[in-house]
């Protein structure tokens, strides 16, 4: 992936690139914010919204949204821990749902990326609306990285951008 | 509306997303979602995000066609869902569909694909676990 205007800067620092990220496609749509980071953790926050609801007879959110928010903070965690803005590609990911979250309330995802090698980050976080002892889910990702090869791009990453 | 419309009813966020039921395939809603601003993550791409909410979705009316096939309607609790992810969701329609593994009385396994233009292609799948109350 080409480095331009629509990349943070090369030092990776979450809560400077939740100003892009959030403003486009998806995690602008949910609504995502920036709440916290540390070495190798980022907390994001999706607010509650009428219209991410996911029970017919409750107003509490959908665990749709939670995955999103997960696998956004997963991301973003990896960066932070490894310091720079490389693609990765979500393998696989895993959500524990614990109880649903409180009605009308937002909730917050927590991710660590507690294991980096060559070729895969590993991740570990939990969603809770308010009480990080109390999560709502417990998550754990893979992700792949995403060497660049100017000859040919990663299958995994579908092609450069744009280009279909 | 019928049984069956009411069978394939969507949650309010899939709806937002824009996720539809575009028809049926071996007795199970066939969704469907198209390329567009809501769910785009890297340029020209599906987010990660958003595949798993389409499959979550099929996930769910596969499993509400089923329980209405045997006149049940038990509170539903979702206790877990996995997530591959095989190839880049490209900016075209992906579908999915639901393929319910087993259905007790208590618990309901359910595995989903989603895919694009190649059904023998998927680019994600999911396997769900939901307790029944």
């Amino acid at each position: 992936m080409q480095r331009g205007m629509n990349t943070p800067p090369a030092r990776f620092d979450a809560r400077e690139a939740s100003k892009w990220f959030f403003r486009h496609g998806h995690t602008a749509w949910l609504g995502l914010r920036f709440a916290d980071q540390g070495e190798n953790w980022v907390e994001l926050e999706l607010p509650w919204r009428e219209d991410l609801l996911g029970d017919r007879s409750r107003p509490v959110l959908a665990s749709g949204p939670i995955i999103s928010l997960m696998d956004m903070a997963s991301g973003m965690a990896i960066w932070q821990a490894s310091r720079t803005f490389n693609p990765v590609a979500t393998l696989d990911l895993r959500v524990d749902y614990q109880r649903p979250a409180r009605e009308r309330a937002s909730v917050l995802g927590r991710v660590e990326c507690y294991r980096r090698t060559r070729s895969a980050a590993f991740v570990r976080g939990i969603a809770h609306d308010g009480d990080p002892d109390d999560p709502v889910a417990h998550v754990a990702g893979v992700f792949m990285t995403i060497a660049a090869d100017p000859r040919k791009e990663n299958p995994a990453l579908g092609g450069s951008a744009g280009n279909d | 509306m019928t049984d069956a419309h009411s069978a394939q009813e969507l949650t309010a966020y899939a709806r937002s997303l824009g996720i539809k039921v575009v028809g049926e395939d071996t007795g199970m809603p066939l969704l469907s979602v198209d390329f567009g601003p809501n769910v785009e993550g890297r340029p020209a791409h599906f987010h990660g995000g958003a595949t798993a909410g389409l499959l979550e979705a099929a996930g769910y009316a596969a499993l509400r066609n089923a329980l209405l096939a045997q006149g049940r309607d038990p509170k539903l609790k979702p206790i877990n869902i996995t997530v591959q992810y095989l190839a880049a969701g490209k900016s075209k329609p992906a579908y999915a569909l639901g393929r319910i593994t087993r259905l007790g009385r208590r618990n309901v396994n359910i595995a989903v694909e989603a895919w694009q233009d190649d059904r023998s292609r998927p680019i994600a799948t999911a396997v769900m676990n939901i307790l029944m109350g």
